[in-house]
């Protein structure tokens, strides 16, 4: 856990990312549930990673102080974060892996049994998941060491997950369960909702202080131009800010960061996620994000797609437009005989190209306009997605000559839930 | 990415019964040479030029020094034969294409003609079949090369090419002026894929960007989405759907807005969102619409980046995608004044669809070097701008589907800006834009019709000239703004057409002959008046030779008496002071002031008018120590002093002493004629003879003077110049007098001293 410490020691400096917590503006949609914090440090809420116990034992003594005194800051268990989508439900959930025998016996029982229905379980019902590969061990926060695990299902099943808590009588819900995503609107009445963006980068911040079980949380694609041979290296992420952050949800935000507290949303696009698997659904009959991605990877789409030299017979000289670059995306289509004779596997590859790379056009002009070299893209399109971080790794570099880098995260959907979890650990000061 | 052209071709079966009308389709063919070609996927676009012969008045004066017998005519009027150079633009479904090679074939007479320039994706494909029949050699031109040229082109050479489309304000479209300088700006041409070029100047072009998703995605995408087959049929299912039963948007996911970030709860957050989570049926029409946003914004977005990263506020939008369709221009707007929140407006073209062709076309001509010529846009060849909107006028759909005409006649001399516009940028000629004023419309061409024409008019100029205002009742933007100036113009355009080289002419010079004997009785009379009266009955004159106007029904009964009587009875008819727009105080105070340097007066109608009313008020300018330039129209435009017409060199030998006065000012240079380029009864400042142009600038012009209805209220009305300016007109129709707040007759005297702007020191 090297990166566990010195995420500790920045702690102390104040140098972290635990400043970006109490950011002055709350947002409107945060439902006056949000107090301002206090600048002062000592109010801060506590979130650090395993403690160094071979200290003097006079350190050992003021650790443990300060241990006391973040247990009584801390709110109670369990601690949830959540980011409700426009198609999916991103929720982290912390289970305390240091929980003494008086704990356990304390515990209310449904507690307990919450605890144990995520932690042992992989699916819930027929469409939750656990991102298992995506589970960050050994975190201390708040003087609680444990696991935080990485929880997904559609939004359309956010009825039954308030059921369920109603059912398991989990009254504390509301007061306990941080949200934020379009969608936590909805849920106002059952829980306290957070402001998105904050909530984003908040996140995003923070899961890249700590890493990811020792790994760099981000990562990008050497050799990006063939997308063959293009191999995915992790790195950190030095010099943070300014960053380009392009989170590709069912639709796509595009912000401007030049520190953890000032960003600004440059503009988005409605051609995202949600427009891959919408066209998806109606051109393949396909019914899942995973079944269009495994169309996608088997297609071809230049059998949709229009490319220069279907045109040109070979380059564009005059324009210096490559043969085989895109001429018009599902151009082919135009023509009957081509429809009829279409794969379904063709039609989602085109379709998964099309929209990635018209996001990868967009993002490189505002990086442009915006003088930003390092370009981060996030949300949950990328997920299991290939295809699509390597294009638009490819079209970064193609479009920029190789001066704009294409950054990725490991966690690429839950940052917005993290930061909702922030919020909940920090508003233990409430108290 | 996206290039333009390529499309597939259109999914009609040759059609081959389809006869063509010579006199109308393609027309001098006999002439024709320099051909050019552009083949889209659907629409094949061909130019042509050919030379126009047609009849011209001109004045012959007789040997005054002679005799002088009181029965006999002063001048007399010839008509002469006279080349004008026109260009054909011809458009029509390639389906026709076959059908219309021969017909060419079969009336092409001269030959000497070997090479046709072409363009356009479908170029390569009809190569044949044009060699084989034209007997020409195909001469293929690079697309965007041709695009750009033909877009320079019309951007500079015809009135009111560019416009702005507006789906639900009163006016449809809001049309551009000519701007002297046009560059630089942004095309972006929605062919099946999407370029984005910027154009730096005549031979500087970069294509700077572009994108897949194009034309050709909604026509591919939308076609497997609702299996429609056809463009246009997609459109119009587009026309009829909700998108938001598809898309997800901003308040299906938040509720209502996203204030915190501006976004406002009907914004679409992902395009095909609820086809993604939603297990339902979704209707064509739907996903048609919601298709057409989503490719739409995203070009708009895209334009808006370039626009800025490249610091350009003029964008134009072209491509099949476009063309006209009202569909799609309120999408591409709408995209365009959300991602730049109206700092950028979206720009159309008129003539979009014949950019190729007039570009190749340029490319096979530049030896004639049609580029140093001004052009003008015939209204009578030209069947103008149409809505391919299926609601809006079936038969126009009909006819704009076969075939649609641009012609362009080579207008004399090169037409500049006044050199005293205050801005020449903001500059807009015509005080009222008929279009936006349906009222007005309705009275303007309804006056029109009723027009009391010369007795020999033919039916065939009735017919042609009745067609073109029933265009203009449908289509009121067909040749851009419509305006007093437009209708004038159509209906100018209708009389050369048909060989009327000035129809006025007879009546004119009988007019003039009468006037002229009379002249010295008036100067006579202003002499024995006080500096003082004398003033003012000069101006008096002048609005009353203005009441003469035989584009004016209301004065053709006084017309049919002696002038004498007429002019006397004008006078009468003159409004009492104070006039409708009365400066007349401030112009008296200006006279007794030092003179002016130089005068230009913008004359109005021949005979009584310019004799009885314009000659012995600058003939006062004159005696001050004022040097004068006559500017009169071009062309004929109904009784308006020509310039090949009477001008005071040859009336004066008739009246001795006036003789030594206006010929002794004409040769030592005091006294000058020009003519302003125009050939309409209206004016437009922006449009004028190059040559005037100079004289105005080399003698220090630091007045202008501005006639009539048609120059001083119907345009410039609203004009800012540089100089003082004296516009005055007696208003002599009842609806614009009503409108203007006033009766028939009513007098506006507009003197105006422009102010000095904040920067001058």
């Amino acid at each position: 856990m090297d990166k566990a410490k010195s995420v500790m020691d920045q702690n102390g400096s104040g140098a972290g990312h635990t400043n970006g917590l109490h950011k002055p503006v709350r947002r409107q949609l945060s439902n006056g549930s949000c107090v301002q914090f206090s600048a002062t440090d000592d109010n801060h809420p506590h979130l650090q990673t395993e403690p160094q116990i071979n200290g003097s034992p006079a350190k050992r003594c003021r650790l443990r102080r300060r241990l006391e005194s973040a247990r009584r800051n801390r709110p109670p268990f369990p601690w949830f974060g959540m980011d409700i989508g426009g198609t999916l439900v991103k929720l982290v959930y912390f289970e305390p892996k240091d929980i003494t025998a008086e704990e356990e016996q304390e515990e209310v029982e449904n507690l307990k049994s919450i605890r144990r229905y995520l932690t042992s379980n992989t699916a819930y019902g027929k469409t939750g998941v656990r991102d298992v590969h995506l589970e960050v061990r050994n975190l201390t926060i708040c003087g609680r060491t444990g696991n935080l695990h990485f929880i997904r299902f559609p939004t359309i099943a956010m009825h039954r997950f308030i059921q369920m808590g109603r059912d398991k009588h989990f009254s504390s819900l509301h007061t306990t369960l941080c949200a934020t995503g379009g969608g936590a609107y909805k849920f106002e009445n059952d829980f306290r909702t957070f402001d998105e963006l904050d909530c984003l980068i908040q996140g995003l911040l923070f899961i890249d202080s700590v890493g990811f079980n020792g790994h760099p949380e981000c990562y990008y694609f050497d050799n990006p131009s063939d997308t063959h041979n293009s191999i995915k290296r992790p790195c950190r992420l030095d010099n943070l800010f300014p960053m380009l952050l392009v989170n590709i949800g069912s639709g796509v935000s595009i912000l401007a960061v030049n520190s953890k507290d000032n960003y600004k949303r440059v503009t988005g696009t409605s051609l995202g996620g949600g427009t891959f698997l919408g066209l998806c659904c109606l051109l393949t009959g396909c019914e899942t994000f995973e079944e269009a991605l495994e169309m996608a990877s088997k297609g071809d789409s230049t059998n949709v797609d229009k490319l220069v030299k279907d045109i040109y017979g070979g380059d564009y000289q005059r324009f210096g437009l490559q043969g085989s670059a895109v001429a018009s995306s599902f151009g082919h289509m135009m023509s009957k005989e081509k429809r009829d004779s279409i794969s379904k596997e063709d039609l989602a590859r085109a379709t998964l190209v099309t929209i990635t790379n018209n996001i990868g056009s967009i993002a490189r002009m505002c990086a442009v306009n915006e003088k930003i070299e390092r370009v981060v893209f996030v949300g949950n399109f990328l997920r299991i997605n290939t295809v699509s971080t390597k294009l638009l790794a490819y079209a970064m570099d193609f479009w920029s000559k190789g001066q704009l880098r294409a950054l990725f995260l490991e966690h690429e959907g839950y940052f917005g839930a993290v930061g909702a979890f922030l919020e909940l650990l920090k508003s233990s000061e409430e108290a | 990415m996206a290039l333009s052209g390529g499309r597939v071709s259109g999914s009609h079966s040759m059609d081959k019964s389809i006869t063509l009308p010579p006199d109308e389709i393609f027309r001098n063919l006999e002439n024709a040479k320099r051909f050019a070609i552009d083949i889209g996927g659907s629409l094949t676009k061909l130019a042509y030029y050919s030379t126009v012969q047609h009849k011209v008045a001109k004045v012959r004066s007789f040997d005054h020094s002679a005799k002088e017998t009181d029965g006999d005519p002063l001048y007399e009027i010839s008509v002469q034969e006279e080349i004008t150079a026109r260009l054909h633009f011809i458009k029509f479904e390639n389906a026709y294409i076959e059908t219309c090679l021969d017909f060419i074939k079969d009336h092409l007479v001269n030959t000497e003609t070997k090479v046709i320039k072409a363009t356009g994706g479908g170029a390569y494909k009809f190569k044949d079949l044009i060699e084989k029949k034209l007997k020409l050699k195909v001469d293929k031109e690079d697309e965007m090369t041709c695009l750009i040229k033909g877009c320079n082109f019309v951007l500079k050479n015809i009135p009111h090419e560019a416009f702005v489309y507006a789906k639900h304000a009163d006016s449809e479209f809001r049309f551009q002026n000519t701007h002297p300088d046009i560059f630089p700006y942004l095309l972006i041409n929605i062919g099946s894929g999407v370029s984005i070029v910027k154009v730096e100047s005549e031979d500087k072009f970069e294509r700077i960007g572009g994108s897949s998703i194009g034309g050709g995605t909604f026509w591919g995408l939308g076609a497997l989405l609702t299996k429609t087959k056809r463009f246009d049929e997609l459109l119009q299912l587009a026309s009829k759907g909700q998108h938001n039963n598809v898309d997800m948007l901003v308040k299906d996911i938040y509720g209502g807005a996203y204030g915190s970030l501006g976004l406002t709860g009907d914004l679409i957050a992902s395009s095909f969102g609820k086809s993604a989570t939603t297990d339902k049926e979704f209707s064509k029409e739907d996903m048609a619409k919601s298709l057409l946003h989503m490719i739409s914004n995203d070009i708009g977005q895209l334009a808006c980046l370039y626009a800025k990263l490249h610091n350009l506020t003029r964008v134009y939008f072209g491509g099949f995608f476009i063309r006209g369709h009202p569909v799609t221009m309120h999408t591409i707007t709408y995209s365009i004044n959300f991602f730049t929140k109206g700092e950028v407006q979206a720009l159309f073209l008129r003539h979009e669809g014949y950019l190729g062709a007039i570009g190749a076309f340029l490319k096979g001509a530049e030896e004639d070097n049609p580029n140093q010529y001004s052009w003008g846009e015939n209204y009578a060849g030209s069947s103008g701008l149409m809505s391919v909107s299926p609601e809006l006028n079936p038969v126009q759909r009909a006819r704009s589907g076969t075939f649609d005409m641009l012609e362009m006649d080579r207008l004399e001399r090169q037409l500049v800006n006044l050199p005293l516009l205050q801005d020449a940028t903001s500059y807009i000629p015509d005080t009222m834009d008929l279009t936006e004023d349906a009222l007005a419309l309705k009275r303007a061409v309804a006056s029109q019709k009723d027009q009391p024409e010369a007795a020999e008019r033919a039916e065939k100029f009735r017919q042609k000239y009745r067609h073109k205002l029933q265009t203009l009742r449908h289509q009121p933007f067909a040749y851009g703004s419509l305006t007093v100036r437009s209708l004038l113009d159509t209906r100018e355009h209708c009389l050369n057409e048909f060989n009327f080289p000035d129809p006025y002419s007879k009546i004119k010079q009988k007019e003039n002959d009468m006037a002229l004997k009379y002249y010295l009785k008036v100067v006579k009379a202003l002499e024995e008046l006080s500096w003082e009266q004398r003033q003012f009955i000069l101006v008096k004159g002048l609005l009353a030779g203005n009441v003469f106007d035989w584009g004016a029904k209301a004065v053709s009964d006084v017309l049919e008496s002696d002038p004498e009587f007429g002019f006397e009875q004008a006078k009468q008819q003159l409004q009492e002071r104070p006039w409708l727009v009365d400066s007349y105080n401030q112009w008296i105070e200006r006279m007794k002031g030092p003179p002016h340097k130089c005068a230009l007066f913008f004359v109005d109608n021949s005979g009584i008018d310019i004799i009885l009313g314009v000659f012995p008020f600058i003939r006062e300018l004159m005696i001050r120590g004022t040097e004068v330039v006559l500017a009169s129209n071009s062309g004929p435009a109904l009784n308006d002093v020509t310039n090949t017409g009477p001008t005071p060199n040859q009336k004066a030998p008739s009246v001795s002493q006036e003789q030594t006065h206006f010929q002794a000012a004409l040769k030592e240079d005091r006294l000058a004629l020009v003519q302003s380029g125009s050939s309409s009864p209206c004016l437009d400042l922006s449009r004028l003879d190059k040559v005037l142009a100079t004289v105005v600038r080399e003698r220090g012009t630091d007045l202008v003077i501005i006639e009539g209805m048609g120059r001083a209220i119907h345009t410039n009305y609203y004009a800012r110049l540089s100089c003082e300016s004296l516009k005055l007109a007696v208003i002599k129709n009842s609806w614009l007098a009503e409108r203007l707040g006033g009766k028939i007759f009513s007098v506006v005297f507009k003197y105006e001293v422009p102010l000095k702007t904040h920067g001058e020191h």
